[in-house]
């Protein structure tokens, strides 16, 4: 009783505190703006620098267009992140299973890291064409680094120590695989899953920034001309909107799936 | 091969434990080591060792830290090769066929995390192909048996040490095995309940005899629990005294531990571990 007391406030504080904090910085940038601080020291018509409540009514007069977008970007980043989890965790199982692979593979996986993906992404449009096909797989290039690293981190965390108990408790390698080194790895699996719903919309505003019809990364893009900038800045508000439930989502789905941490 | 090798303490696995606990001795091999040496490249850890172990007997193996006595207990168990000389276990000989043969219990309980208690130790089980349920019940039998009932959906976590460490013994007890191997089984727990679960364990092996192999750094704890203490020395190991534990034993740790013979024993095997541990 008394611990679960505890732990409710602990879980209200964790919220409170960055709440006050937001809610602080939003009224001061509020603030700027109603005096049009900012515009000035910028130099800049206060058009351009939308306040808070004008990037509120930006949103609010644009849901169905956000909405629309919000859409077609969402597709693009979880079809992204599933091809990433999907290959990613069997790159990683190969890695793990096979020591020439992992000799082999790994240094190229982190090398590939230092490939701006700004500059790949107009080439993979050049070929996939200016469907989803190139942002799923720009989406999915961005996320496999961090799925498939944390991946092989967690099957490779298993104790050498266990690894004897259950070879002399007459486990195959099959066994050891599915009852001790798969779900050693799933807390990491969730790390790098965590990560990668992060950069995902990095991805897909990228991709259609090389070219597309549609998506919010095409809408922030195209309100460039006509200095929309509130409507910009509503737009960023539902990207990293999405990038917060999906966070929720995978935390989520981590506490049903691992109940022993 | 293997697979004729693993059937055996399978089918006998299932005999042990079903409930009434067994009367009659489990399946034990004698252990013989003849020349046994071992060298992590040019490292030396092992050299000549010469050991013979009867069928039901407990050898208690003791010596000071990096002597490579854990090593020695792998090599036993047919997690490794020797680099020379021969193990022979009920005969068998091949690293392959010693593994089928012997349990290994670490150092640390190393209950996996995610299996409840009685998942856990129903693991040997369920490895040598019994269903889920099958290996529940066989393993529930011993839980009541080994003061553990109540706690078989519990997760490791939720358990105390001296109760991890039992259904680690548990979990290495049900694979049905005529050897266990067990590495410094109580090193992380607490002097009381260390106490505690050596008395437990000796009243485990007199209900359950087993060929028993106990690495420990305690002189006290190998006297007490095995017939015979072989005293390793320090890096490369050799065995520098092999004494008799006093018999008969008082079942209470205290009055055991504190009889005449015992402690002229533990004289005597810690005078051979002080000279062992000077080196040559």
């Amino acid at each position: 009783m008394h611990d679960r007391g505890a732990k409710g406030t602990t879980r209200w504080r964790r919220w409170l505190f960055p709440a006050v904090l937001l809610a602080a910085l939003i009224a001061l940038w509020q603030l700027a703006c109603s005096t049009g601080a900012i515009a000035d020291a910028l130099n800049l018509e206060s058009f351009l620098v939308p306040s808070p409540a004008e990037v509120a009514s930006a949103l609010w007069e644009n849901r169905g267009l956000l909405a629309e977008n919000a859409w077609v970007t969402l597709r693009e980043m979880l079809l992204g992140i599933l091809a990433a989890l999907v290959v990613g965790v069997a790159f990683a199982v190969l890695m793990h299973l096979s020591r020439v692979l992992r000799d082999a593979a790994y240094p190229l996986i982190v090398a590939s890291q230092a490939i701006p993906i700004v500059v790949i992404a107009p080439i993979l449009v050049v070929w996939f064409g200016y469907g989803i096909t190139p942002k799923i797989v720009i989406v999915a290039l961005i996320c496999f680094f961090p799925i498939t690293v944390n991946a092989l981190d967690g099957l490779r965390s298993v104790d050498p120590e266990t690894v004897k108990m259950m070879r002399s408790l007459d486990a195959s390698r099959r066994q050891r695989f599915w009852r001790v080194e798969a779900p050693a790895a799933l807390p990491s699996l969730f790390t790098g899953m965590k990560i990668a719903v992060v950069i995902a919309p990095i991805g897909a505003v990228f991709a259609e920034w090389a070219g597309s019809s549609s998506g919010l990364g095409r809408l922030v893009q195209s309100d460039m001309a006509y200095f929309l900038v509130d409507r910009q800045f509503a737009t960023v508000f539902v990207l990293a909107a999405m990038a917060l439930a999906l966070i929720g989502l995978v935390a989520l789905a981590e506490r049903r799936v691992v109940t022993w941490r | 091969m293997r697979q004729d090798t693993r059937m055996e303490p399978e089918s006998q696995g299932s005999q042990t434990v079903e409930a009434p606990p067994p009367r009659q001795p489990a399946p034990a091999d004698a252990v013989v080591l003849r020349g046994v040496g071992h060298a992590y490249g040019e490292l030396r850890t092992l050299e000549g060792i010469e050991l013979e172990l009867p069928a039901h007997g407990v050898l208690g193996l003791v010596g000071p830290s990096g002597c490579g006595k854990s090593t020695l207990l792998e090599l036993i168990c047919g997690l490794r090769e020797p680099s020379e000389g021969t193990i022979s276990m009920g005969g068998a000989t091949a690293a392959e066929e010693r593994l089928a043969r012997c349990a290994f219990m670490p150092q640390r309980d190393l209950l996996l995390p995610w299996y409840s208690a009685i998942d856990n130790a129903a693991l040997a089980l369920r490895n040598q192909g019994m269903g889920r349920r099958e290996a529940r019940a066989a393993a529930a039998g011993l839980f009541e048996r080994f003061g553990l009932s109540g706690f078989q959906a519990s997760r490791p976590a939720e358990l105390s040490g001296g109760m991890r460490q039992r259904v680690a013994f548990l979990r290495t007890l049900i694979a049905g095995k005529p050897v266990l191997a067990l590495d410094e089984p109580f090193a992380s727990l607490d002097a009381i309940t260390r106490g505690e679960m050596q008395e437990w364990l000796a009243a485990a092996l007199r209900a359950d005899p087993r060929t028993i192999v106990l690495v420990t750094h305690d002189v006290e704890e190998a006297l007490y629990l095995s017939d015979r203490v072989a005293v390793l020395s320090a890096r490369p190991g050799r065995v520098v005294a092999e004494l008799s534990a006093p018999r008969p034993r008082a079942a209470e740790r205290d009055a055991a531990v504190t009889d005449p013979a015992f402690v002229a024993a533990r004289e005597e095997a810690l005078r051979a571990l002080r000279h062992g541990s000077r080196g040559s």
